[in-house]
């Protein structure tokens, strides 16, 4: 039984690595369980305005609309002037409807009636622009609206 | 060799394919923390109402022009003013006691040229369609937290906690005890200040 005796070595011995994909995986589950993949790139610049007065989206009875300018690489294309995505395309305010209706009929059947539609607008759009969305909203009946803020206040700078 | 041991399999790059997962799922992720100001829009109505008559002293007007100054009842207002403006409109409670319409829990100037009662009292935001979304959230937020303020205050003095930090943790889920008792007297309070905010239709350029 020569085999199993083991000869002192005087060196240091190596750091055991042997948890570590233990370790990795640990995290690895942990942001695959987080993760939402972003399902619509962004054609509009997006940053949004401050507020601190807020309310929490429910997630799953939700409809995004953006608006703002067009993004940078897009600009030769689209100009300067606000514009209005849903989905990943850009709408024109008379297809917001069809759009619309679109979305809502991905949601759960149960939750369709009590869709909120969550507006995405860039602190530089014109109010006219948000205005005009939230008329064709009126005429579709979707008359939950929240603004997406992000946290803080304007009257603070 | 006379042994056949199955030889293992070399689990040391284990670890390299889990930190490229671990990777992209971190570049990936996006924690999504949406919150926001929740309104309710007004339903379309099939018949043109008739105008309901609101008088001048209980109508609170702000009104935000296309370079993004706001005019509060006629004067020129900075953004940070417009809170503690609109607290004392809808906490003024003018009407005399003895008035149907006088408001016991006001804690206002009581000066008769302005609201009668919270429950009468419309703020009324008139934009202008150039106005910036950036102005125009500001000032929806400011007049929300003057509401959340006067609600605050309610229920403190009624029940002992604030309003929004209850609807807070209802909202999170996180609320402990009796949701139902609680709901109630949350609408209680919103009965004690009811929202009003009333939204014109944005003017165009130049009228």
């Amino acid at each position: 039984m020569s085999k199993f005796t083991k000869k002192k070595s005087s060196e240091v011995p190596a750091v055991n690595t042997a948890s570590l994909p233990d370790i990795v995986f640990m995290l690895l589950f942990f942001f695959m369980v987080v993760t939402v993949l972003r399902d619509n790139n962004l054609l509009v610049q997006n940053t949004l305005p401050k507020a601190d007065q807020v309310e929490k989206l429910k997630k799953d009875r939700s409809v995004y609309i953006y608006a703002g300018k067009p993004s940078q690489r897009y600009q030769d294309k689209y100009g300067t002037e606000g514009k209005i995505q849903i989905g990943d395309k850009y709408t024109d305010v008379g297809n917001i409807k069809f759009a619309l209706t679109e979305l809502r009929a991905k949601l759960r059947p149960e939750l369709q009636d009590k869709v909120m539609v969550a507006l995405k607008v860039d602190e530089e759009t014109n109010t006219g622009l948000v205005s005009d969305i939230k008329q064709e909203l009126r005429e579709l009946n979707m008359l939950k609206i929240i603004y997406i803020t992000t946290p803080g206040n304007e009257t603070e700078n | 060799m006379a042994r056949r041991a199955t030889p293992e399999v070399n689990a040391g790059s284990m670890a390299d394919i889990a930190f490229l997962l671990l990777i992209f799922f971190l570049v990936t992720t996006t924690i999504e923390k949406d919150k926001g100001i929740a309104r309710q829009l007004p339903p379309m109505e099939e018949v043109e109402p008739e105008d309901v008559i609101i008088k001048q002293k209980n109508l609170f007007v702000v009104n935000v022009n296309k370079s993004d100054q706001l005019l509060v009842e006629e004067e020129l207002m900075d953004l940070k003013d417009l809170r503690q403006a609109a607290i004392a409109f809808l906490d003024n409670g003018g009407a005399p006691a003895g008035d149907p319409l006088y408001c016991s829990y006001c804690k206002g100037q009581r000066d008769p040229a302005s609201s009668d009662n919270p429950d009468k009292a419309v703020i009324s935001v008139q934009n202008d369609r150039l106005t910036s979304y950036k102005m125009y959230i500001a000032v929806q937020n400011e007049l929300v937290a003057a509401y959340n303020f006067l609600r605050d205050r309610e229920s403190q003095r009624l029940y002992g906690w604030k309003f929004t930090e209850v609807k807070k943790a209802i909202d999170e889920g996180s609320f402990q005890g009796d949701e139902e008792a609680v709901q109630e007297k949350l609408e209680n309070i919103q009965q004690l200040f009811p929202m009003k905010l009333s939204e014109a239709q944005p003017k165009k350029q130049g009228q």
